[in-house]
């Protein structure tokens, strides 16, 4: 039985029926992709083909590509790395935890965003692959296989090694997750085919027939799934944190990071969701399920998990100075001062001050506003990462060693083509994939469509 | 044309009449084969009498063996057949091991799960599924009467049955 609740909003407005769902997802993957389409998709392989030069250029001269020097080992590299591990964090954090809280609007945002995750996280790993140098003998040193050494195993005591773990572990189980969402979906767009695409969706749909048995252990393999992956989702950025705190470097020895590291992973996955669930809706004519409700509680995920990551800002400031370590007091003066300045205040414009603007509800209900915010969150979750990493390492203990860092036209090249390929991804989903999760979105219609309410 | 009908399908267009209408159903002893929906309808599987999914306890045991594994090998590993010392810690530094062991329970619970899943609800790329009504992945809930289950009762009575339940259709439907 369906409770309804008289107070709250609907989450699907327009009076849509079941039919109408159907019909309003499955009509983008029947329809022929047209001149919009064609255009963006070959926009983001452009860019994909342009950034491999840089991808073909690092494996075949070597990192000696990039801008890195001897003091400053991590640059560009690792902050990019970690920025899209972060954006890979609201697909499961939507799917998982807000199942587990039992948020039915999660349902219209999940499918796409776990897409997003997924494609993020693929895009994340391309950094500490090639950061290796020789990717091809990447597998004996990230993983324990017999070598020839005798066999001298991987360090399972170093947290890169367990971040090679969590990484692998939370791209699979995210791709399974997401997998089995899309059964049932896939069935339905079967079953409104004929020809090729009858058989093509066919063997992606498994053979699933909607019977009462399947949907029971369909809803037991989800809600187990959910709970396996709320621990992963926290352990994975947690994880990551421990690259940074479990070293002796000042700027990185805090043992904030984990919280401090989650909260900027969702606040960052939240803002991509968002600019990329506003330009989806408004192409598919979405409207009607991705409401402007949808989009005020993603920022207020935003507000909550910006203020988390703002006060550990601050947090990090007074412990360095309530420490009495010298050189932990000079790494955070430098930070804000030194000639990386800049770096710290935009992060700080970006992360700090501009998402306290969604307390406002006419910010948070504008989508012009909180299409422009997505992004400036995001750019501010680059510098973060930056700040962490660079002006850590630029000035170390030895003062004769300071330096700066200046990417290489690799280094950016890098980043363009992790960028054609996540949106060549999103791109090929969007268009071949049903954006929105139909049979998840059905069963919450009875209770929070508007037409029961009214 | 009795002789070739094999199932007796009634369709529904709302889950709740569809909920009553299976108590209803069974109360007056036709068995029902299986009920086909767009999307999973809470509390079907209590009305229909499935006993519930063994899948938590796969879950549970394949997590088991990711702990067990994942242990093992890292303390084979680092204390046993290569100890060296990191750090000035212990070779078997349990707590440096947790991570790892953590990440590969969650794996194998997850992966070890979802392959009963697909075993026992026969999900395959070339499975050839029996699909009584192509509707019954968009907007209707189809239920399915086996003829060969119910061999006591008129067929017209079983339509009755279906019709008078809230069925808004009542089909015949035969596999060759």
């Amino acid at each position: 039985m369906q409770v309804t609740s008289s107070v709250r909003d609907p989450l699907v407005t327009g009076g849509k029926t079941y039919h109408d769902v159907t019909h309003d997802v499955s009509r983008h993957v029947e329809a022929k992709p047209n001149i919009r389409w064609f255009l963006a998709f070959l926009t983001s392989a452009g860019v994909l083909a342009l950034g491999s030069i840089a991808v073909v250029a690092t494996v075949w001269e070597g990192i000696g590509m990039w801008g890195l020097n001897k003091t400053v080992g991590w640059a560009w590299d690792i902050t990019n790395f970690v920025w899209w591990v972060g954006i890979g964090h609201a697909g499961t954090l939507i799917s998982a935890v807000l199942l587990l809280f039992r948020q039915k609007w999660r349902t219209s945002i999940n499918r796409a965003a776990e897409a997003m995750t997924i494609f993020a996280v693929i895009c994340a790993a391309m950094f500490p692959v090639l950061h290796m140098g020789r990717p091809w003998l990447g597998a004996y040193w990230a993983l324990p296989l017999p070598n020839t050494f005798g066999s001298l195993w991987v360090n399972f005591n170093s947290p890169l090694l367990w971040d090679v773990f969590a990484i692998s572990t939370y791209f699979s189980v995210s791709l399974v997750f997401w997998y089995i969402g899309l059964i049932p979906d896939f069935a339905t767009i079967r079953d409104r085919a004929t020809g090729l695409r009858k058989v093509i969706y066919g063997a992606l749909s498994f053979g699933w027939d909607g019977a009462a048995k399947s949907w029971m252990r369909y809803e037991s393999v989800s809600l187990i799934l959910a709970g396996l992956a709320t621990p992963l989702v926290l352990s994975v950025h947690t994880i990551v944190s421990f690259d940074f705190a479990t070293s002796v470097i000042p700027g990185w020895h805090t043992t904030i990071f984990p919280p401090y590291f989650v909260a900027g992973a969702i606040f960052s996955g939240f803002a991509m969701v968002l600019t990329l669930m506003i330009v989806t809706r408004k192409v598919y004519k979405l409207e009607d399920y991705i409401t402007i409700g949808h989009i005020e509680l993603m920022n207020i995920v935003i507000i909550i998990t910006g203020s988390i990551v703002g006060i550990a800002y601050i947090t990090e400031f007074f412990i360095a100075w309530y420490s009495g370590v010298e050189a932990e007091q000079y790494a955070f003066i430098n930070r804000a001062t030194g000639p990386y300045w800049w770096a710290y205040w935009s992060m700080m414009t970006c992360n700090v001050i501009s998402p306290q603007l969604f307390w406002f509800k006419k910010i948070r209900t504008s989508i012009v506003a909180t299409f422009a915010l997505s992004i400036v969150v995001n750019i501010g979750m680059w510098f973060e990462r930056f700040v962490i990493i660079v002006t850590s390492l630029h000035r170390d203990y030895l003062p004769s060693s300071w330096a700066m860092f200046y990417p290489t036209w690799a280094d950016v090249g890098v980043y363009l083509f992790t960028f054609g390929l996540f949106f060549t991804l999103f791109f090929l989903f969007a268009k071949f994939f049903p954006v929105i999760n139909m049979a998840e979105v059905k069963s919450v219609l009875k209770s929070s469509s508007e037409k029961v309410n009214k | 044309m009795e002789k070739d009908t094999h199932f007796i399908l009634g369709v529904y267009d709302d889950e709740d009449v569809l909920l009553h209408a299976v108590e209803e159903v069974r109360g007056t002893g036709v068995k029902i084969h299986e009920v086909y929906s767009p999307y999973p309808v809470h509390g079907l599987e209590h009305v229909l009498g499935y006993k519930r999914s063994k899948l938590p306890i796969a879950a549970f045991l394949f997590g088991l063996l990711g702990t067990t594994l994942a242990l093992t090998m890292q303390f084979y590993m680092m204390k046993f057949d290569w100890p060296m010392i990191i750090g000035g810690k212990d070779y078997g530094a349990f707590p440096d091991f947790i991570p790892v062991t953590f990440e590969l329970t969650v794996l194998l619970a997850s992966f070890g799960m979802v392959s009963v899943f697909m075993i026992v609800s026969n999900l395959k790329p070339w499975a050839q599924p029996r699909i009584f009504d192509l509707r019954s992945t968009d907007d209707k809930h189809i239920m399915a009467i086996d003829i060969a289950n119910n061999s006591g009762l008129e067929l017209d009575r079983i339509r009755e049955i279906l019709r008078s339940s809230g069925a808004t259709e009542v089909n015949n439907k035969s596999f060759e």
